[in-house]
């Protein structure tokens, strides 16, 4: 009698076990009242947050939010979009660095016919780079909600007591600034900004654009050897090896440069403008009633800073809820929200909401100028357009870290053109 | 109840089932397992035979072993990679090794407030990985950290520690050491406290000193049970993959400073989205744990 029940039992944990297994996968009733959204960190996603319970209660449905660092977003959808997943209804993703990916493996819903339903939400109203940056092959994938460009962050303070009255306008000029301070306080670096190989690439485009350069001619023939280019990656390399702080660390992102630059040890800094409310905060940010902001300065090229969508939402296309899925994304990205949104300290993409004064009330004038000023020379994205996006960053960031640690960097360039032409080759295949 | 017990009208498949019991009991476990283990390493050998990239639900072609033969020639990633795992496993081990065999011999003998020694010994262990890699990364900041602080109470220059090229793999294997040997010694400490005492007594009565007893006694003794120790953490250092991307992220650092084979095989398959090559660095990897384990447990007969 013992016998057969443990038998029995062992049974039943095997089958409960193996359906539990099974269960992930099953998606529920064809448009359910949940909508599941997975976001990253970021003030926008804060700001949606609090507005939530008005949709809810606007539309009857759920809003189930996953929140994640960028890092652990991508892998996330790296598992779960692979797996086929349908228990993601709307996501936030980046359109310049998996947006070609995610509509070439089929991830991203086409949503051409949504945006064109309803004129009151008004797709026309967009800029024309972030659109089409989540355009695919002619079909409308995402709806752009952030963008940016690079900026220089600088600290009013430590450039009076050098006695220089203006934020450099050249690069030539913030090299000599960066110089002086560095001279005149010790322990204070002149300038700082990413370094790690990958994260610095999208930061360094714009010191690429402002040489002239670029990541690769329309033919599709690499670039990053080029006289300018090279130029660009040796700059780039000795302001921070010369004039950034000792000791250097070859692996900062942004969390890491900002916070030299917040905890008062740097005194120039290039770096997105949508992180600008890090170094404005007085919570976080030592500096935040010395900081001020100016027009990416300009190289040979004249100023060329990137303006791009960094985030936008798609819908996954194997969601079984996408009516409603659509239904969050036209009251996240309507005008009304997207209004707040900006106000709160999210450029958006907009034009209706940058043409409203009330908009940009908030932000630190000379930021609105400096973005202003940026948007002639403006490229529209920071990085290798290509497919398989990671890994070209890596193949062009080896020469700003060759450069930051001061290696041969016009020979570091030529590996890296050759293995970035054998990139786009492959990719072209 | 045992098989003569049965009469003979029982059921054919009931005499079987209790003729066979120890294999009926253990298998829903073992189809379990079985499955849990086949099924993932099935897919991944097949997935390394295939140009699999971008998703894995994408078509893909069967390419025989290039995969291998493509990752076998790779000086650039692959070598140095398997290069790194194997240094940092050897290093990490013999520290370990040593500072836990002497660590748990001072441990040996009862002392007052043995337990609090013992407690604040064993900490490191008990700590997430992630968070050590963290804090460690914060301790070592070459221009905030307090380790370029301490040092500096003695006059040493700062040192670059995880964000130089050369300094960056010592100092992974330092905070390794430091969170694993922990383990070593209460391995070890379990095997010093079964250990009898009359050989020890008759060694000393014999005139043995300390070191003498300890060479030809103690470690003799205690032989299985450091390679118990060398095989468990022999085994989780080749596989280290959560302090190494804490503290320098993917790729193992901008220059790969700190990429072992594993931290390689999560870069091809989570940035690279190639999944094909990710697969056959993987079986590879696979091979080589069995490999040593295979090594090491032949060993462990040895000295059993």
């Amino acid at each position: 009698m013992l016998r057969r029940s443990v038998i029995g039992t062992s049974l039943a944990v095997v089958a409960a076990l193996g359906l539990s297994a099974c269960g992930g996968g099953g998606g529920d009733a064809a448009a359910s009242k949940t909508v599941r959204v997975t976001l990253a960190n970021h003030v926008w996603t804060d700001n949606i947050k609090k507005a939530l319970p008005e949709f809810e209660k606007q539309t009857g449905l759920k809003v189930q939010v996953t929140q994640l660092g960028e890092d652990q977003l991508s892998d996330q959808y790296n598992v779960k979009l692979n797996a086929g997943t349908s228990e993601i209804d709307v996501m936030m993703y980046r359109p310049l660095q998996e947006g070609r990916l995610f509509a070439k493996n089929g991830y991203l819903a086409d949503l051409t016919d949504k945006t064109k339903s309803n004129n009151e939400w008004d797709w026309a109203d967009y800029q024309a780079g972030p659109v089409a940056a989540t355009t695919d092959e002619g079909k409308v994938v995402g709806v752009p909600i952030i963008t940016e460009q690079e900026v220089l962050y600088y600290r009013k303070d430590l450039l009076k007591k050098a006695g220089i009255d203006n934020p450099p306008a050249t690069l030539d000029e913030l090299k000599a600034d960066a110089k002086k301070i560095k001279e005149q306080n010790p322990g204070v670096a002149g300038f700082v900004a990413r370094t790690g190989k990958s994260p610095a690439v999208t930061q360094f485009s714009s010191f690429l654009y402002s040489f002239g350069g670029d990541w690769s001619d329309g033919s599709g023939k690499s670039t990053v050897s080029t006289p300018e280019a090279t130029a660009a990656y040796k700059y780039y390399g000795s302001l921070i090896k010369d004039e950034g702080p000792a000791n250097v660390s070859t692996d900062m992102s942004w969390p890491e440069a900002m916070a030299i630059f917040t905890q008062g040890q740097a005194a120039f800094y290039t770096e997105a403008s949508s992180l600008y409310k890090n170094a404005t905060d007085p919570a976080k940010s030592k500096v935040a009633d010395t900081v001020a902001f100016a027009p990416f300065p300009a190289g040979p090229a004249g100023s060329k800073p990137y303006n791009i969508p960094s985030w936008a939402l798609g819908v996954n296309a194997a969601s079984s809820n996408q009516d409603n899925a659509w239904k969050f994304i036209e009251w996240a990205t309507s005008k009304a929200q997207t209004l707040e949104n900006q106000k709160a300290g999210v450029p958006s993409a907009r034009k209706s909401v940058w043409a409203d004064a009330d908009a940009v009330s908030t932000y630190p004038k000379d930021l609105v100028e400096a973005m202003n000023a940026g948007e002639k020379g403006a490229v529209g994205y920071d990085r290798p357009r290509v497919t398989k996006v990671a890994e070209a960053r890596e193949i062009v960031g080896q020469p700003i870290v060759d450069a930051i640690t001061g290696k041969d960097v016009s020979a570091s360039a030529d590996t890296a053109n050759a293995a970035f032409q054998k990139f786009l080759d492959d990719e072209k295949k | 109840m045992s098989v003569q017990m049965l009469s003979s009208g029982t059921p054919g498949w009931v005499r079987w089932a209790n003729a066979h019991r120890k294999w009926l009991f253990a298998s829903p476990a073992m189809i379990f397992v079985a499955l849990l283990i086949i099924f993932p390493l099935g897919w991944t050998v097949y997935l390394s035979l295939t140009d699999a990239e971008g998703s894995v639900r994408a078509a893909k072609e069967f390419v025989g072993i290039s995969n291998f033969i493509e990752v076998l020639t790779d000086t650039d990633r692959f070598w140095p990679a398997t290069g790194r795992t194997f240094a940092f496993t050897a290093v990490v081990l013999i520290f370990e090794v040593v500072l836990g065999m002497a660590t748990a011999l001072l441990l040996w003998r009862p002392f007052r407030g043995e337990k609090w020694v013992r407690v604040a010994i064993l900490l490191p262990l008990v700590a997430t990985p992630v968070a050590v890699g963290m804090m460690w990364r914060l301790i070592f900041d070459p221009n905030i950290g307090l380790a370029n602080t301490v040092i500096g109470w003695f006059g040493i220059p700062p040192q670059p520690w995880l964000a130089g090229q050369a300094t960056a793999l010592p100092t992974t294997m330092f905070i390794d050491i430091w969170q694993w040997t922990p383990m070593v010694v209460l391995i070890l400490l379990a095997g010093l406290t079964s250990l009898s005492d009359e050989p020890q007594e008759a060694a000393l009565i014999d005139g043995a000193n300390a070191w003498q007893r300890f060479r030809h006694i103690t470690l003799p003794l205690l032989m299985p049970t450091v390679i118990v120790a060398i095989l468990l953490r022999g085994i989780d250092a080749l596989k280290t993959f959560d302090i190494l991307y804490a503290t320098k992220g993917k790729g193992g650092g901008s220059f790969h400073e700190v990429e072992t084979l594993n931290v390689y095989a999560y870069g091809l398959s989570f940035d690279y989205n190639d999944y094909g090559i990710s697969s056959t660095v993987l079986i590879i990897f696979f091979l080589i744990i069995v490999g040593s384990m295979w090594a090491l447990t032949a060993r462990r007969k040895d000295a059993a």
